[in-house]
């Protein structure tokens, strides 16, 4: 009910209509949500989250348990709001929650007939029995019944801000406490407040509607604005939030205190609310609570609701409130009846402490107040005002043992709860929280965890203090995925990494694979065709003539110095000491365990530079790893190293035609196999552009990679493409070159290893040097470990019929015992038939052997093989 | 999220730097003349102490530079 003075927060001169389930309603602006429906005489508000117990607003601000609704409609809802934080703007909608079919009839109540079956710990001790029991009875069940609002299915419209600050003092609390010690603070100071804007302390930036959610190490606060929650959509510009991330120097929190709810049977009543809600509602809002009003406990400021014309008694303590929808009576501590439309309950105050102990503040129990206060310590934030302690002493009232006494309003836990957790063994007030659930939710145990302590520190008959606290941890309230999320949503959550020949690929209507941030052509299907009909032809033509695929994503670092050979000896497996100018080799690259880390081909630009190719994907990793020997183990190495994997695009010509191609395109450089060998480099020019021609291969077949500035990729590419045309050249792209690589036993980074693989596992022992003293992972590859004969070794597979990447492989058809697994498996172009790769144990010594692969449906049969089904003698690559 | 002082640019938020592990460790100057047990010893095995702890960071998002630096593990605060 509204009064008719009073109200210092209000605009009385304007009216704001809004809707709660459907009914219209008005307020005024400055009133919450909450302050609007008490002024329209509404106190029950929403539905317990277990017995679906009428429940009303019991506070005025952020610590609210009960009035949780859903604001806004359809993409733009927003659930399990509480209601006293909600500003009123023109044409709010609201709805309730948690209740079927309406509110003031919920048939999910019937639910509270049976409380007593529902004790703590009830789940434990129900449910019981197979998976297929949970997932098909007790979880649809628990779900449907015990809930909050449900999520918009659909994406969330808005948008959001992030912004990062840096202050001298950060002032967390906007009351009395908070604006005079930011006024008092120097340099760079900043006040955060949770509610509509006040004064600005003078030189202070202020931000209003702003909660604190959470500290974290070495000073950083993070907070969430509420830019535009408080407007009409139709006046909402820019973001709807904004996500703080703010470095103070000094932290001060003024967060204010909580006032506890008395614990007594039926005090979740609507119309049974904390008596500093009731005042606080009076003088912010003009509004009076009830006009029979009874205040037990501690009464407070309540003395004022009389002056507003309510009829106020003051008792010591309730043994119970009566009710149904509203609460409608108190039972006094002498068993007389009082009949009154509001109780208020005056507990004694807890300060709001959660952001003082995120990261290790101690709160210590203080036995005059009732309450926990935070210890100061050297690092910890300055706590002024009530969050200090600066509280009135309240004598404690007992709590009054009964059916449907709360302890935590959210979760529907009872006195008899707390005490059967106790009989139970549930004696640490961690055990106790998760046993009973109470202090979770949304409310983190605001109006609570007191209660809940002090009753287990009853039962073990000591004081509170002992029992202590659980934890808190962020965030202080709930937070939007929203506003955490950002801008980092969709295509912004990560850069996409195109190469310069992105353009054409997308001309020719390439399907794209991403690998890492890269988007890399996958295949080129013409009109009609299938990936697997695209693929097959791409192979073929490789195999039979030539084609083109756009390697430019290939790692490239840039290694200068004299000791640059030196590097790649103690980095690769390999000798590279001797590895003429104009040459490359193959090299791999271990972990210290021995590991298979990296492999590629490196170059010999000069006598102290070389170029190194990575694998797409581990570009990054593998110059931060030289970097960190070169810096740290190594630092007498006078080498340095630099990315270049942008700056160079690389165009792979290869096929039997690939010389032919290429004769049509560049000068400057004699191709034959005399001059130009496998594994040879030289400078050339294409389309008048300087280039380096490498002789690397990566299908078996005779190839070139033509690398030139990244500005002259576009040019270089479509004079190649030229010159190919009359030789038929065909686009390929990553799922060919892995088929191709497969029947050449060529091995994937990531996907033949997984970090157990050694390079003996893979047949790689050629490349592995043992005249060299020392290079990275070579002790390693002495440890027993990696002598075992039964270690998964790198074979060839040919499967009866198609066998997918993963499955396992068994010994015979019904064995269980896995062998090993398929790491790779393609339909071979040449062979016409499916093939694959896989990781067997002592699997060189079963070439010719039998296996069995198995992936749910019957076990196929396999011929084990060398890794090799192409040109073993690599004629056709050396052409 | 930590606030960590690189030694080249100065301090700097934690998404800009990638952890090493422990410091001090250095890479034996002639691995193969180490027993298993010696290798092993270095490769996986860490102090994981209570109290001060020496750590690699790399100011990876800035100078690219590797520097040891302390923290406290019963406070988690940073010591020289």
């Amino acid at each position: 009910m509204r009064v008719s003075a009073g109200g210092a927060r209000i605009d009385r001169g304007r009216v704001l209509r809004f809707r709660f389930d459907g009914v219209a309603m008005t307020g005024h602006p400055g009133d919450t949500l909450a302050s609007a429906l008490l002024a329209n005489g509404v106190h029950l508000v929403g539905r317990s989250f277990k017995y679906h117990r009428p429940r009303g607003i019991v506070s005025a601000g952020a610590e609210e348990p009960n009035a949780l609704v859903t604001v806004g409609e359809g993409a733009f809802a927003e659930p399990n709001t509480r209601a006293t934080m909600v500003e009123l703007h023109e044409g709010l909608v609201a709805t309730s929650q948690n209740r079927w079919p309406s509110l003031s009839f919920d048939a999910g109540a019937l639910t509270g007939l049976f409380g007593r079956f529902f004790p703590a710990g009830f789940y434990y001790k129900t449910f019981f029995g197979p998976a297929s029991r949970w997932t098909g009875l007790y979880e649809p069940f628990i779900r449907r019944m015990a809930g909050l609002g449900p999520a918009p299915t659909a994406a969330d419209p808005d948008h959001y801000d992030r912004v990062v600050a840096h202050c001298d003092c950060l002032v967390i609390g906007g009351g009395a406490a908070g604006r005079a010690a930011a006024a008092a603070a120097s340099g760079r100071v900043m006040m955060l407040d949770e509610g509509m804007p006040g004064a600005d302390p003078p030189g202070v930036t202020c931000l209003w509607r702003t909660t604190a959610f959470g500290r974290y190490d070495d000073n950083l606060v993070m907070a969430v604005e509420r830019v535009a929650d408080h407007l009409p959509p139709d006046e909402r510009r820019g973001p709807r939030q904004r996500l703080w991330q703010i470095r103070a120097k000094e932290i001060v929190l003024a967060t204010g205190a909580h006032q506890q709810p008395l614990v007594f049977p039926g005090n979740d009543l609507p119309g049974v609310m904390l008596e500093s809600a009731a005042v606080r509602y009076l003088n912010d809002f003009g509004v009076l609570v009830g006009r029979r009003i009874v205040v037990a406990g501690e009464i407070g400021g309540a003395d004022a609701l009389r002056d507003a014309g309510a009829e106020v008694v003051h008792l010591p303590h309730v043994l119970a409130a009566h009710g149904g929808r509203r609460v409608r009576g108190v039972t006094g501590p002498d068993g007389r009846r009082i009949a009154c439309d509001a109780l208020l309950m005056g507990g004694h105050w807890q300060p709001a402490v959660h952001l003082f102990t995120h990261v290790g503040g101690k709160v210590a129990f203080d036995a005059g107040r009732h309450a926990f206060l935070p210890v100061a310590a050297e690092g910890q934030p300055r706590c002024v005002g009530a969050c200090a302690g600066e509280l009135p002493v309240v004598a404690p009232v007992a709590p009054v043992v009964g059916p449907k006494a709360f302890v935590d309003y959210q979760n529907d836990v009872t006195l008899a709860d707390i005490d059967l957790a106790a009989r139970e063994g549930f004696v640490s007030v961690e055990h106790l929280k998760r046993y009973t659930t109470t202090g979770m939710a949304t409310d983190q145990g605001k109006l609570s965890n007191l209660n809940a302590l002090s009753r287990l520190a009853d039962n073990l008959a000591v004081a509170p203090g002992v029992v202590g606290t659980t934890t808190f941890r962020p965030p202080y309230t709930p937070v939007t995925f929203g506003a955490l999320a950002g801008h980092d949503r969709e295509l912004l959550i990560d850069p996409a990494r195109t190469t310069p020949l992105h353009g054409w690929h997308v001309a020719r209507g390439a399907v794209f694979e991403d690998v890492g941030q890269w988007k890399r052509p996958w295949y080129f299907p013409k009109a009609g065709e299938s990936m697997h009909e695209a693929v097959l032809r791409e192979g073929r033509a490789v195999r039979e003539g030539v084609g083109m695929l756009d390697a430019s994503t290939l790692g490239k670092i840039d290694i200068r110095g004299p000791d640059a050979a030196a590097l790649l000896n103690l980095v690769y497996t390999n000798a590279w000491a001797k590895l003429e100018v104009g040459r490359c080799r193959y090299g791999v690259m271990l972990g210290e365990d021995g590991m298979v880390f990296d492999d590629g081909v490196s170059a010999r630009i000069a006598d102290d530079h070389f170029i190194m190719f990575t694998t797409t994907g581990n570009a990054a990793r593998v110059l931060d790893r030289l970097e960190d020997y070169c810096q740290t183990e190594w630092p007498h190495l006078e080498v340095w190293l630099n990315s270049v994997t942008e700056h160079w695009a690389a165009a792979v010509v290869t096929g039997p035609r690939a010389r032919d191609l290429l004769k049509g395109a560049v000068s400057g450089c004699d191709l034959s196999a005399e001059a130009f060998p496998h594994l040879a480099w030289r400078e050339a020019v294409v389309a008048g552009h300087p280039v380096r021609l490498y002789r690397i291969s990566f299908t078996g077949e005779l190839s070139f990679e033509i690398h030139s500035d990244a500005r002259h990729a576009v040019a270089v590419w479509q004079a190649l493409w030229a010159a190919g045309e009359a030789l038929g050249v065909t686009a390929y792209g990553t799922e060919t070159m892995h088929v191709l690589r497969a029947e050449k036993g060529y091995v994937i980074i990531g996907q033949e290893t997984d970090g157990t693989v050694g390079p003996h596992d893979l047949g790689l022992g050629w490349a592995v040097s043992l005249k060299k003293p020392d290079f990275i992972g070579k002790r390693s590859l002495a440890r027993p470990d990696m002598q075992r004969p039964d270690r998964k070794q790198l074979v060839g597979l040919l499967p009866d019929a198609a066998v997918p990447e993963g499955a396992q492989l068994t010994a015979g058809a019904a064995d269980r015992a896995m062998l090993g697994h398929v790491t790779s498996a393609y339909h071979s172009p040449v062979m016409d038939r499916p093939f694959a790769l896989a990781l067997l144990s002592g699997g060189r010594a079963r070439v010719g052997e039998e296996v069995f692969a198995r992936f749910g449906g019957a076990p196929v049969r396999c011929t084990v093989t060398e890794a090799m089904f192409h040109d073993p003698e690599g004629v056709r690559m050396n052409g | 999220m930590l606030l960590i002082v690189c030694p080249h640019c100065g301090p700097r938020d934690q998404t800009e730097f990638s952890h090493g592990g422990e410091a001090g460790r250095v890479r034996p100057a002639n691995p193969e003349v180490l027993g298993d047990a010696e290798w092993t010893d270095y490769l996986f095995m860490r102090t994981n102490p209570k109290g001060v702890h020496k750590e690699r960071w790399c100011h990876s998002a800035g100078c690219r530079k590797w520097f040891v630096t302390g923290r406290d593990t019963r406070s988690h605060g940073w010591v020289k």
